[in-house]
């Protein structure tokens, strides 16, 4: 079974369209990268791969489960990271990954936190306010909220921003090819995101306008989108 | 993988609501203060020392309800600013969970209120003090009355939170809702408020309000998940 099938998946707000006719397989373990200018549809892909936005048209499957039918099977299994950290600056980072973890019905997820926020080198902050830290230190705790539940796909927009080399190969094993998990990546990198994909979509205006093995495709094709 | 149940999940959201108010107290203290504030000018302009019956009943319950709309206002504001409403919506739990865990906790958050205004509004307003016995009808009152506001309340304010006019849109929506909820409780504790002596407690009106609990509850478990999709 394919992990990600997308089937004229189309969205629109109002009489806008920001994705239109985008039709896709990933196989498992497979990672898609997604490239495209500001306002290109990327982020709205991955939120309504997220179950976060219903398709206006098509279909989206994940593990064939339809985002818009069986949204509450496909979000037990995946993990989004958007621009958006989704924690709470008031709690801890331990609550915050606390209340996730209650909130996917994990049982004894007390060593899975202290694992997680270990391998982002935040155990000594744990008990602090979020808001008390800099952004890649909550980009490094978003991580750990996205993979807390350990979701076979992962659905990440723009993972790197706001981290530091050092940082970036910290959350490589969770959210890297390493991890071993499906992934939908968008970038605005053309060779480090093809060097990390296995297949490499380009959207411009919500429309596909290139889809291939990220192989077969070169970092000057890419940076003719932007243009 | 199986997500929890509803119940599990609401008290997971009700734990984490009543930790962030507990840990950075914003709307319990500016109902509080509100309500103390609201007390102080009725007294001056309706030049009265004490007012009792109808009059007494209206002032406690236009005082309630105004506080309560503070409360509405900030009722999803940490979810919106924060991204916790996503992160919630990202969770493979039934999205009513929510509806319960934010309706429990405006209604925690008003009975907290009462706990405090209730008093200050005796001490400073209320004429002929009912006796001990006549405030568990008052308690009764209170209850229904907060079931009411808090499922009401959480229904605009879930549909306020996806507006960029949500102030607005909370007053506009939520205070045409309430006025059931005040003329049923006003009426019901104008009697135990009376100048000759505490009246009983007037069932047809605590029955209105009940009724009124049960349908808008039925239509916000009705109504809820629609309001939180895109």
């Amino acid at each position: 079974m394919s992990a990600i099938e997308l089937d004229g998946l189309a969205r629109r707000y109002g009489d806008r369209t920001a994705l239109a006719d985008v039709t896709l397989t990933l196989e498992e373990g497979a990672t898609l990268i997604v490239f495209g200018p500001n306002g290109a549809g990327k982020s709205t892909l991955l939120r309504v791969l997220a179950t976060l936005l219903r398709p206006s048209a098509g279909h989206a499957r994940i593990f064939g489960s339809d985002v818009r039918t069986e949204g509450w099977r496909v979000r037990g299994r995946i993990g989004f990271l958007g621009h958006d950290a989704l924690l709470y600056g008031d709690l801890t980072a331990a609550e915050n990954l606390s209340y996730q973890a209650r909130l996917h019905g994990l049982r004894d997820a007390r060593e899975r936190i202290a694992q997680l926020l270990e391998a982002v080198g935040l155990t000594a902050r744990a008990d602090d306010r979020v808001h008390t830290y800099s952004r890649g230190m909550v980009q490094r705790l978003a991580a750990c909220r996205a993979v807390l539940h350990d979701p076979p796909v992962l659905l990440l927009d723009e993972p790197r921003a706001n981290l530091d080399p050092a940082a970036a190969e910290l959350l490589e094993p969770l959210l890297g090819r390493a991890s071993g998990r499906t992934r939908v990546v968008t970038s605005h990198d053309p060779a480090g995101g093809l060097a990390e994909g296995d297949v490499a979509l380009g959207l411009r205006a919500g429309r596909p306008v290139l889809l291939r093995p990220a192989a077969d495709v070169s970092a000057a094709e890419i940076g003719e989108l932007y243009r | 993988m199986s997500g929890p149940g509803t119940f599990a999940a609401a008290r997971a959201v009700l734990a984490k609501e009543l930790l962030l108010e507990r840990r950075a107290p914003q709307t319990l203290v500016a109902m509080a203060l509100f309500s103390g504030t609201a007390y102080v000018i009725f007294h001056f302009a309706l030049q009265r020392d004490s007012v009792s019956g109808n009059l007494a009943s209206g002032v406690l319950w236009v005082t309630v309800l105004l506080a309560a709309l503070l409360g509405v206002g900030r009722l999803f504001v940490a979810d919106r600013d924060e991204g916790g409403l996503d992160g919630f919506l990202l969770a493979p739990v039934d999205r009513t969970a929510l509806l319960f865990a934010k309706t429990l906790t405006l209604f925690t958050f008003l009975l907290a209120l009462e706990i405090v205004a209730v008093p200050l509004f005796d001490i400073l307003l209320l004429g002929p003090s009912p006796g001990i016995g006549d405030w568990g009808g008052v308690l009764l009152v209170l209850v229904l009355a907060d079931l009411g506001i808090a499922v009401v309340g959480t229904l605009v304010a879930a549909i306020a939170v996806r507006t960029r006019s949500r102030d607005l849109i909370t007053s506009i929506l939520a205070l045409p809702l309430l006025i059931p909820v005040v003329i049923g409780a006003s009426r019901a504790t104008a009697p135990i408020f009376a100048a000759a002596g505490a009246g009983s407690l007037p069932g047809r009106w605590l029955a209105v309000l009940a009724l009124y609990d049960l349908i808008f509850a039925l239509l916000a478990w009705a109504l809820f998940d629609f309001l939180v999709e895109d």
